[in-house]
C-alpha cells in the first residue's frame, strides 16, 4: 500500500511528487498519458508570473507570489531554463492607465516586489520594439519565462531519483473509499493508497466524480493558440509584454521563450471539449491582428509552429486546493488554470502540508538530493568539456538534429534518464531534436531508429506522441520480399 | 589540420566541386558530409531522370551520385562520412565533429559551401488543425520509403506540387497506397512538366489547382483533410469545401536553402534567393569561400547543380593558385519585371575562362511566348524568344564574349517582354 497517489503528471502532479520525495512517504504518481507533462503542461505560454492580476485573498494570489520567489532555486537544482526577464503591461489609453494604477495597488497588496509604472520615453527606451500607441506600461521585474515541460519532467525525474514510482499509460478508472485509504483502479493495475492528490488537470472534475459520485465542480476547457517563431525573433523584446487586460483574460501576450524563439498568444475560446486541441484559421488570424497592437513590426511569417493549449478553468475561478470533507485523505489540486504554472511550487508545498498531517510520525527523507544530473548539451560544452565528453562517449560525436546540434549522446541520455524519453515529442521536449527550422524533417528517421534501438522495441512500434499517433505503417514491398534462395528440400538434393 | 580546399557536403554540388578543383590543380582537398554516405539527397531519388543534360542519358539519383562517388575516389580526394560542420570563419577556420576523430579543426586556403537546402515544413504555411501524426515532408517519407524501407501511411494527400511530391505521389502509388490528390494553391505546377505527366496523369492521380487544406482532422494520426478552393487573389471560395479521407499528409511546399553556416562566416545572404550574393566565379562576400547548388538558390535539375559546382570548384582552384580576382566585380546583375532573382549577383568579366557566363534565373509566373531581355545601362544587349517559361524551371540566358564585350561597368538587368502575359 502507497502512502500517496497522484493522479495526473502534469506540472503539478510532477512538482507534488518531488514534494512528496523530501518526505519518508511511499509515493506513486499515475499519469494517463504515455510521458509526463503531456496535457496543459506541454501547450502554455510558460510564463513564470509576478502576482499582480490575483485577486488579493485567493490561492491564486498567495501561491502566486510565493512560487514565482521559489522559482529561481528550483529551476537551478532542476538545471531547467528560467530567465526572470521582466513583464509589462501597455496602456495604450487614459482609461488603461487607471487599470495599470489599479494592477500596482494590487500587486503590492500581494506582495509582488519591486513593481513599477514607466512612462512612454522610459518604456520606449527600455523595448524600442514595442507599440508608440502604448502611453505607459506596469513593469514587474520579478515575471519570468521558464521552460514548462522541461521544468514538470525535471521534477518528475529528481521526483523518481529520491524514490517516486511513476506509472505511465495508467489512467484511473475506479477510486473508492476502503478502511485506511483508498482502492483505485488504473491501467487494469489495483492501486491502494493511504492518501490520494487529485491533480488530473483537465480531468480533475472527472476523477472527483468516480469518488464523491457528484458534481462538486466542472472543468470548463478554454482553449489557447499560440504562434511560436524562428530564432531570429528571438529578441524582438526581452520582456514578457501584456496588453491592456479583458475580460477573457490577460489578453494576447508576446514574450521571449528561454530555447531563443518567440512566442505570441493565446487567443481564449471555450469552453471545449477536453481533446480539442485543433488551431484554427480564425485563431491564427487573430494572434496576428491582436500582436501587431503590441508589437507592429513584428515579422508574423517567421511563424515554425503553431499549437492549441486548454486551460483547466472553474467557474469559482479560484484553484481548488482542498482535502474533502466527506473522504479526509482525499486531496484536490483542481483547476489550475493560469498563473498555475507559477503558482505549482507552492501548491505542491501546500498539498505537502496537507498530506503529512495523516503521517504525524513521518521524518524526512535524509537522503533527498535536490539536483537532477546536469543536461550536458554537447554543442554547449566549452571545447575542453566537449573532448571530455567525447572521450567518455563517442556518440557525442554525432550530430543527429542538425538544425539544434543535438548529437546521439544527447538523445541517448534522455531516453535514460528516469522519466526518460520514448517517443519523437518526448524527446523533442527533453532536448529539443527536431524543434528547430525543419522540425525533425532530417532528425525524425534517425531519432526513431534510436528510440527503437535504445528502449528495444521494432522501429514501427515508437510513436509520435500519444499512443495511436503511430508514424510507420510497415515496411515496403521490396523489404517484404524475401530475396534469401528458397530452401532446398530433401527431395531436390536427391536424398 | 589543414587544406587547400574544404567542401562542406557531399552531395551533387559538394562532389562536382571536389572534382573539378582537382582537375585543375588542387590535391589537398577534404570533403565533409553529415551523412552516412556520399552523394547528398539523390541517395534517395531512385527513380530516373537524371542526368538528361549532363550525360545524356537518364539515369536513377544513386547512379547519377555513383559516377561523381567513383571519380571522386579514383582521385583519391579525402572524405569525411558522419561529420557535421558545426563553424567556420572568415579566416576558413573550419570546425566539425565526427565519432571517430572527434572534435576537429581545419585551417583551409578556400572554402565551397554546399549544403543543400532544407523543405518547407507545415508550420511555415501554418495549416490549421490538430497536431496528429501522419503529415511529413514529401522528402522526409521519400527517405522513409526509399533509404530505411518503411511505409508512411496508406492513404495520401499530398499538399504543393513540387517535384518531390510529384515524385512522391508515384512512388506510394507504386508501393500500394491510394493516392487521393495532390492540392496546389497556384493555378499552375511548382514541378517540371515532364513530372505531372509522367508522376500523375499517368497514374490517374488528380491535380487540383487553386486548392488549399484549410485544416487537418485527426485525435492521434490524421484522419481526413478539408481542402477549399481559393480564388486569383488566394482567398478561400465559401462552399467549396470538400473533406478528404486520408492518414496521412504529404508537404511539397517548397525549399529553402540551408545558409545556417554561412551566416556564422558572415557571409551576405540575397534575401531573394535566401542564398549566399555570389560572383561568376560563385565566389561568396568572403574572399576565397564559394558557394554552389542549392545552398546558393533552388535547382529545379541537378545538372544545372553539377555545372554551377564545377565553376566554383574551378574557381576555388584559382584562388588557391592565387590567379583569381576577388569581389563584387564591375557588373552586377538585377532582375528586373517578370524576373524574381539572377544568379550569380556580380560579374567580375576578367574572371570568366570558359568565354561565356550562363545567367540563371526564375520567373515569377507563367509566360507563353515571351522573351528575354538583357539590358546594360539602358542599352539592350540580348534578346531570346522563349514560348513558354514557368516559375518551376529555371530559365538561364548565356552571355557570350561578344555581349560582355558591349557591356561597360554598372548593372545587367534581365527582364521579360510580353505581348500579354498568360496565367494558366
Amino acid at each position: 500500500m502507497y502512502d500517496v497517489v497522484i493522479i495526473g503528471g502534469g506540472i503539478t502532479g510532477t512538482t507534488i511528487a518531488r514534494s512528496c520525495a523530501t518526505k519518508n512517504l511511499k509515493t506513486v504518481l499515475l499519469e494517463k498519458s504515455n510521458d509526463v507533462a503531456n496535457g496543459t503542461t506541454k501547450a502554455n505560454s510558460a510564463i513564470v508570473h509576478a502576482g499582480f492580476d490575483c485577486i488579493p485573498g485567493t490561492n491564486k494570489a498567495r501561491t502566486n507570489v510565493k512560487g514565482n520567489r521559489m522559482y529561481p532555486s528550483l529551476c537551478r537544482e532542476l538545471d531547467v531554463p528560467f530567465q526572470q526577464n521582466g513583464s509589462l503591461v501597455l496602456a495604450f489609453t487614459e482609461e488603461d492607465r487607471l487599470h495599470l494604477e489599479h494592477l500596482f495597488a494590487q500587486g503590492e497588496q500581494n506582495g509582488v516586489p519591486s513593481l513599477q509604472i514607466l512612462e512612454q520615453k522610459e518604456l520606449r527606451r527600455m523595448e524600442p520594439n514595442v507599440t508608440k500607441n502604448a502611453v505607459a506600461a506596469l513593469y514587474a521585474p520579478s515575471a519570468g519565462i521558464v521552460g514548462s515541460y522541461e521544468l514538470a519532467i525535471a521534477c518528475m525525474e529528481n521526483a523518481m531519483d529520491n524514490g517516486v514510482e511513476l506509472r505511465l499509460n495508467h489512467q484511473v478508472t475506479a477510486v473508492e473509499a476502503k478502511k485506511g485509504g483508498y482502492k483505485l483502479v488504473a491501467g487494469n493495475e489495483v492501486i491502494e493508497a493511504k492518501t490520494v492528490v487529485n491533480c488530473a488537470g483537465l480531468y480533475a472534475d472527472e476523477i472527483d466524480r468516480l469518488l464523491h459520485g457528484e458534481s462538486r465542480y466542472d472543468i470548463l476547457p478554454f482553449a489557447g493558440e499560440y504562434n511560436l517563431f524562428d530564432q531570429s525573433t528571438g529578441n524582438f523584446t526581452a520582456a514578457t509584454v501584456f496588453q491592456p487586460p479583458s475580460e477573457k483574460g490577460k489578453g494576447v501576450v508576446a514574450l521571449p521563450t528561454v530555447e531563443g524563439n518567440y512566442l505570441v498568444g493565446p487567443t481564449s475560446e471555450g469552453p471545449k471539449a477536453k481533446d480539442d486541441l485543433r488551431t484554427t484559421r480564425k485563431g491564427l488570424q487573430e494572434l496576428r491582428e491582436k500582436g501587431m497592437r503590441a508589437i507592429p513590426d513584428f515579422p508574423f511569417q517567421k511563424v515554425i509552429t503553431s499549437f492549441t493549449g486548454l486551460r483547466a478553468k472553474t467557474s469559482g475561478g479560484d484553484f481548488i486546493i482542498e482535502d474533502s470533507e466527506r473522504h479526509p485523505g482525499f486531496i484536490s489540486a483542481a483547476a489550475i488554470d493560469s498563473p498555475g504554472l507559477t503558482a505549482a511550487p507552492a501548491i505542491a508545498e501546500e498539498i505537502l502540508e496537507k498530506l503529512i498531517a495523516y503521517f504525524p510520525n513521518t521524518g524526512d527523507n535524509l537522503s533527498f538530493n535536490p539536483y537532477r544530473r546536469p543536461v550536458k548539451r554537447f554543442i554547449e560544452a566549452p571545447p575542453l568539456n566537449k573532448q571530455e565528453m567525447l572521450a567518455e562517449d563517442e556518440r557525442f560525436g554525432r550530430i543527429i538534429c542538425r538544425c539544434e546540434a543535438i548529437t546521439e549522446g544527447d538523445i541517448v541520455d534522455m531516453i535514460h534518464r528516469h522519466a526518460g524519453a520514448e517517443t519523437l515529442d518526448g524527446v523533442k521536449r527533453r532536448i529539443r531534436a527536431g524543434a528547430g527550422r525543419c522540425q525533425g524533417g532530417f532528425c525524425s528517421p534517425r531519432v526513431m531508429e534510436i528510440l527503437a534501438r535504445e528502449l528495444g522495441r521494432e522501429i514501427t512500434e515508437i510513436v509520435k506522441d500519444g499512443p495511436d499517433s503511430y508514424v510507420l505503417i510497415g515496411s515496403t514491398k521490396a523489404e517484404q520480399t524475401d530475396f534469401s534462395p528458397e530452401p532446398v528440400t530433401a527431395d531436390e538434393k536427391g536424398g | 589540420m589543414k587544406a587547400d580546399l574544404v567542401i562542406i557536403g557531399g552531395g551533387p554540388a559538394g562532389l562536382a566541386a571536389a572534382i573539378e578543383a582537382y582537375e585543375n590543380g588542387v590535391e589537398s582537398i577534404l570533403v565533409l558530409e553529415r551523412d552516412r554516405e556520399l552523394g547528398g539527397i539523390l541517395q534517395q531519388c531512385i527513380h530516373n531522370g537524371f542526368g538528361l543534360h549532363r550525360f545524356k542519358e537518364e539515369l536513377t539519383g544513386p547512379e547519377y551520385a555513383e559516377r561523381f562517388i567513383e571519380n571522386m575516389k579514383e582521385k583519391n580526394i579525402e572524405y569525411k562520412l558522419d561529420t557535421m560542420v558545426l563553424d567556420v570563419t572568415e579566416e576558413k577556420l573550419v570546425t566539425a565533429v565526427n565519432t571517430a576523430d572527434g572534435l576537429i579543426q581545419i585551417a583551409a586556403k578556400a572554402v565551397v559551401l554546399a549544403m543543400g537546402c532544407l523543405e518547407r515544413t507545415r508550420g511555415a504555411i501554418n495549416i490549421p488543425g490538430t497536431r496528429a501524426s501522419g503529415v511529413f515532408t514529401a522528402g522526409t517519407a521519400q527517405r522513409y520509403v526509399n533509404m530505411e524501407g518503411y511505409m508512411v501511411g496508406k492513404d495520401v494527400v499530398i499538399v504543393g506540387s513540387g517535384d518531390i511530391g510529384l515524385v512522391m505521389a508515384r512512388r506510394m502509388k507504386l508501393e500500394g497506397a491510394n493516392v487521393h490528390a495532390v492540392v496546389e494553391l497556384m493555378p499552375y505546377s511548382g514541378g517540371l512538366a515532364r513530372n505531372i505527366v509522367q508522376c500523375l496523369n499517368d497514374y490517374d492521380i488528380p491535380l487540383l489547382l487553386s486548392h488549399t487544406v484549410t485544416e487537418v482532422r485527426g485525435k492521434e494520426r490524421v484522419e481526413e483533410i478539408v481542402i477549399q478552393k481559393v480564388d486569383e487573389a488566394m482567398n478561400l471560395i465559401p462552399g467549396t469545401e470538400q473533406t478528404i479521407q486520408c492518414d496521412t499528409l504529404l508537404l511539397s511546399v517548397g525549399l529553402i536553402p540551408e545558409n545556417e553556416l554561412s551566416k556564422k562566416a558572415n557571409i551576405v545572404l540575397n534575401p531573394l534567393t535566401n542564398g549566399p550574393d555570389v560572383n561568376e566565379s560563385m565566389e561568396t562576400s568572403v574572399p576565397g569561400i564559394f558557394a554552389c547548388g542549392n545552398v546558393v538558390h533552388v535547382h529545379d535539375l541537378v545538372d544545372w547543380v553539377t555545372e554551377e559546382s564545377c565553376r566554383a570548384g574551378r574557381s576555388a582552384a584559382r584562388y588557391v593558385k592565387e590567379t583569381l580576382k576577388s569581389g563584387t566585380g564591375s557588373l552586377n546583375t538585377v532582375p528586373s519585371s517578370g524576373v524574381r532573382y539572377v544568379v550569380p549577383q556580380y560579374i567580375e568579366p576578367e574572371n570568366i575562362d570558359t568565354n561565356k557566363l550562363t545567367l540563371m534565373f526564375r520567373t515569377d509566373s507563367v509566360y507563353e511566348n515571351a522573351r528575354i531581355v538583357l539590358m546594360n545601362n539602358g542599352e539592350k544587349i540580348k534578346t531570346v524568344k522563349k514560348r513558354h517559361m514557368a516559375p518551376a524551371e529555371m530559365e538561364s540566358i548565356v552571355l557570350k564574349e561578344k555581349d560582355l564585350a558591349k557591356m561597360s561597368r554598372g548593372e545587367v538587368t534581365v527582364k521579360i517582354e510580353v505581348e500579354e502575359a498568360v496565367r494558366s
